[in-house]
């Protein structure tokens, strides 16, 4: 028997990946206009911001993370928050020279 | 006894093929991780060759044999070869591929054909670093740091030598991963994470190292050879880049990548102590889980290769302190060893002896990198004799003695003969001794102020350069009784049991060599490993 | 987790598979993490540099290939719904539609990079020699950053291509389809990295 017949599969609705694409989209639009007013420090930010929250929505839907495996979830996790300690690190080092 | 039963073992034909492409055809793990082994031999006789060049060069003050151009060519092959070459893929590729499926209770590992394609990538790794010898406009004399600017601006070629790390690095990428799956999802049945012997516990957090630490290497190269040919400035300070910054990436890989190498070989150790002593590892949930935190933590300490670089010294501290914390699940590992000797029955035995040598070798290495982990003390030995002490005791020492001893373990396993255990003892104590003259006295060579990387040095140095050079040819000709004695084991030696070393691990329970689907019917777990109560 | 049901099997072992192929993710989100760092330290170094040289970027350019991608980000995804459902046909289509999405993305950045060849703005060049040094670095960050992605933007073109084929003659079939799984996600990892390239080079200013 192979596994897959023990697990009961997933099957997203066409409609689920079209209302996450309007909301992408929607993001997309907020981000590329947000440029026009002059909000300093935050413009950054906040087009970072949009481009995580984009980026969620493209791992747990598109990719399937929310209804896959936990230790798949586990794992990004974990990559995600090397990915940063890389970061923090090496910025210890450029904002205190 | 299942060897009296009639079986075909891995190393008889069973392709389509016969004779070598047999071999280079076959995705079965046992036999890619001969194939390594042989690959990776050929190899580190070369790195060893190279090696004594330059031991000869600094048999006397001045030029001995060779001009600085060449001197700093053979050690940056000699670097690239047993960095790149020799011990990142070293234990895990030959005996992970060799033993680990077995030991889980599993026919093969996840994807085998993914296997056989990261041995190929592995030799057109190899073949491109032996290219950028003889192509271009000379070999490399960059080191195996590649460190910028120097290694964007000279006119050697870098960029061949620089493909050949980035090739080699996704072989070991694609080992990783196979491994990660294959530990995850191919357990026999019955046999929980906790009831894992500790070599594959030591695999799995090896993996996650080549894997999430390899792209960051491998973008930095690129970007060096981006650099080269397009003059993008990442590194050049005249472009806006910062040279700095080239050292931080290539040690996020560089330093985990030491892990790569010690912590399969702290896994090996751990598989022969019980074995020797008959005795269950002491602290089996601490060994394991230190691997784990080696692993976590590894990632976190790079900096201490950069305290004189002119980082801030805010991030000197910080990394020094990290440097710190990474040594304890390190000193744990020791303690558990020694711990596990305690009371046992040990049987004196080759591999044993190597293990032993390890643990003392290892030590050594440790505590001089606490002292150069420390920021003050770094200051004073950086880019010193020092420094290359230090890493050969812990590479030369630690892994290079350990691959030694599961050589001298699996062996009998591997080919089902038996070496000259008196020969392999003799052998033993030859290259213990001469690796200790070898490298012992640039200790003190480095506090007293000798640099690294020079070809030649002050007269005051003399008697030091001297002994290493005499320490040098000790252990070649140790290196070499080993690995005759290997060969005639191979070919004249007795026919060796199914269990000789009364080990408990599962690849103990089939016969010696093992069949090629490894298990007749797949085994089924019950109880944690290292059980010799 | 994976302790409890671990099973000795010769045919095939999806959730294996799968885990293969986040294992590769990981590592390619890795190799651009290291650009994103290179990318943070520099824009430390330089944020009016890095600024000026987001303004020679060309946004309507960049938005629009950000909507083509995510549309091919959905189109790739709803062909593993329809396989699930039995519905080949559909499945082939959607895949051949993310492809074509992909011809339109790679079109586009013709135009962009020649646009800025035309210029001379490209590494190394006697324009952008001339330049502060900040903005020499971002214009070096820009082309090796989207040349990279554009590189897997190709890549991921011959991997859907052979799913395309693979659905043909049904090795992916509504009982097996972790290959077309896997190829989705690949691709999928194309937008992500995309999503993150698009506000740091164009919308920086
Ligand atoms: C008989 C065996 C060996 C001898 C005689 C030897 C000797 C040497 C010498 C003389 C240097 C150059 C030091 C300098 O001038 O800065 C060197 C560097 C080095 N060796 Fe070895 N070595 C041996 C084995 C190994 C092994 C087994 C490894 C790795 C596992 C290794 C890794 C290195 C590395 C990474 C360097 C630094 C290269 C560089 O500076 O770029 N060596 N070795
Ligand atoms: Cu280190």
């Amino acid at each position: 028997m192979s596994n897959h017949d023990t697990e009961k599969q997933h099957i997203t609705p066409y409609w689920v990946y079209g209302l996450i694409l309007v909301i992408l989209l929607a993001c997309t639009f907020i981000s590329v206009d947000v440029v026009h007013y002059d909000l300093k420090a935050w413009s950054v930010g906040i087009a970072l911001g949009i481009a995580c929250i984009k980026g969620t929505l493209v791992l747990a839907y598109f990719m399937h993370l929310k209804f896959d495996n936990v230790l798949f979830k586990i794992l990004v996790a974990a990559v995600i928050m090397l990915f940063v300690s890389f970061i923090l690190l090496t910025f210890v080092d450029y904002l205190y020279r | 006894m299942t060897t009296t039963i009639p079986y075909k073992s891995y190393l008889e034909p069973h392709g389509k093929y016969r004779g070598l492409l047999d071999w280079l055809t076959s995705t079965d793990h046992k036999r890619i991780g001969l194939m390594y082994m042989y690959a990776i031999g050929v190899f580190f006789m070369i790195g060893v060759l190279l090696g004594l060049l330059m031991r000869i060069e600094l048999f006397s003050p001045g030029e001995t044999i060779m001009g600085p151009q060449t001197y700093n060519g053979i050690f940056t092959v000699h670097g690239v070869i047993m960095i790149f070459m020799v011990v990142i893929p070293g234990l895990s590729a030959v005996f992970g591929n060799l033993f680990m499926p077995i030991m889980i209770g599993a026919k093969d590992v996840a994807f085998p054909k993914l296997n056989l394609f990261s041995w190929y990538i592995f030799i057109c790794g190899a073949i491109l670093a032996v290219l950028s010898q003889f192509t271009g406009n000379g070999p490399p004399d960059t080191g195996w740091t590649f460190y910028a600017p120097y290694s964007t601006q000279t006119g050697t070629n870098v960029i061949m030598a620089v493909t050949a790390a980035f090739v080699l690095g996704f072989s070991s990428i694609l080992t990783g991963l196979n491994f990660i799956v294959t530990i995850h999802r191919m357990r026999a049945p019955g046999m929980t994470w906790f009831k894992m012997p500790l070599f594959p516990w030591a695999l799995y957090s090896t993996a996650w190292i080549q894997l999430l630490a390899t792209p960051i290497v491998g973008i930095t190269l690129l970007m060096l050879i981006a650099e080269r040919l397009f003059k993008i400035g990442f590194f050049d300070p005249a472009l806006g880049g910062d040279p700095i910054l080239f050292q931080h990436l290539f040690w996020i890989y560089s330093h985990p990548a030491v892990y790569v190498m010690i912590l399969p070989a702290m896994g090996v150790i751990t598989e022969i102590i019980p074995t020797f002593c008959q005795r269950k590892v002491f602290g089996y949930k601490a060994i394991a889980l230190s691997s784990i935190a080696i692993a976590g933590v590894g990632y976190l300490v790079w900096g201490h290769h950069m305290f004189t670089s002119g980082m801030s010294f805010t991030a000197r501290w910080v990394f020094s302190f990290l440097t710190f914390v990474v040594a304890v699940p390190s000193a744990i590992k020791v303690f558990s060893w020694v711990a596990t000797m305690y009371k046992g029955s040990i049987a004196l035995k080759t591999p044993f002896l190597y293990s032993v040598a390890f643990i003392f070798l290892f030590m050594i290495g440790g505590l001089t990198g606490l002292s150069l982990g420390s920021l003050a003390t770094d200051v004073h030995v950086h880019d010193t004799a020092y420094v290359v002490a230090h890493f050969h005791y812990i590479i030369f020492g630690g892994m290079g003695f350990a691959f030694f001893a599961a050589l001298h373990y699996w062996f009998p396993k591997m080919y089902g003969k038996m070496y000259n255990q008196r020969i392999a003892d003799i052998a033993w104590l030859i290259n213990f001794i001469g690796f200790n003259i070898l490298y012992f006295p640039q200790f003190v060579l480095g506090l007293q102020g000798m640099p690294r990387r020079y070809f030649d040095y002050l007269p005051q140095f003399e008697t030091g350069e001297i002994l290493s050079t005499i320490g040098g040819f000790i252990l070649f000709a140790g290196l070499i009784m080993m690995i005759t004695n290997l060969i005639n084991g191979y070919r004249k030696g007795e026919k060796a049991l199914d269990n000789p070393w009364g080990g408990s691990t599962l690849e103990w329970t089939i016969p010696s060599p093992p069949p090629m689907e490894n298990f007749d019917t797949p085994p089924v777990v019950s109880n944690e490993p290292y059980d010799y109560e | 987790m994976s302790d409890v049901a671990i099973k000795h099997d010769e045919h095939r072992d999806d959730i294996g598979a799968k885990l293969g192929m986040w294992l590769f993710i990981f590592t390619e989100l890795l190799l651009f993490g290291g650009l994103f760092l290179v990318y943070a330290v520099y824009r430390n170094i330089y944020p009016e540099d890095f600024h000026l040289g987001a303004l020679q970027l060309n946004v309507t350019l960049g938005t629009l290939n950000t909507i083509v991608l995510l549309v091919s980000s959905m189109t790739v995804a709803m062909s593993i719904t329809a396989i699930q459902k039995g519905n080949s046909k559909l499945s082939m289509r959607l895949v051949l539609l993310t492809l074509l999405l992909a011809c339109v993305f790679l079109v586009n950045k013709y135009f962009e990079w020649g646009a800025k060849f035309e210029h001379d703005l490209y590494p190394g060049s006697d324009l952008v020699l001339q330049f502060k040094r900040g903005s020499i670095i971002f214009f070096g960050l820009y082309f090796f950053m989207t040349g990279l992605h554009m590189f897997h933007v190709i890549v991921g073109m011959v991997v859907l291509m052979v799913l395309w084929f693979k659905l043909k003659n049904t090795t992916i079939n509504k009982d097996d389809h972790v290959l077309l799984e896997n190829g989705g996600l690949y691709w999928h990892l194309v937008d992500l990295i995309w999503i993150f390239l698009f506000p740091l080079l164009y919308l920086v200013t």
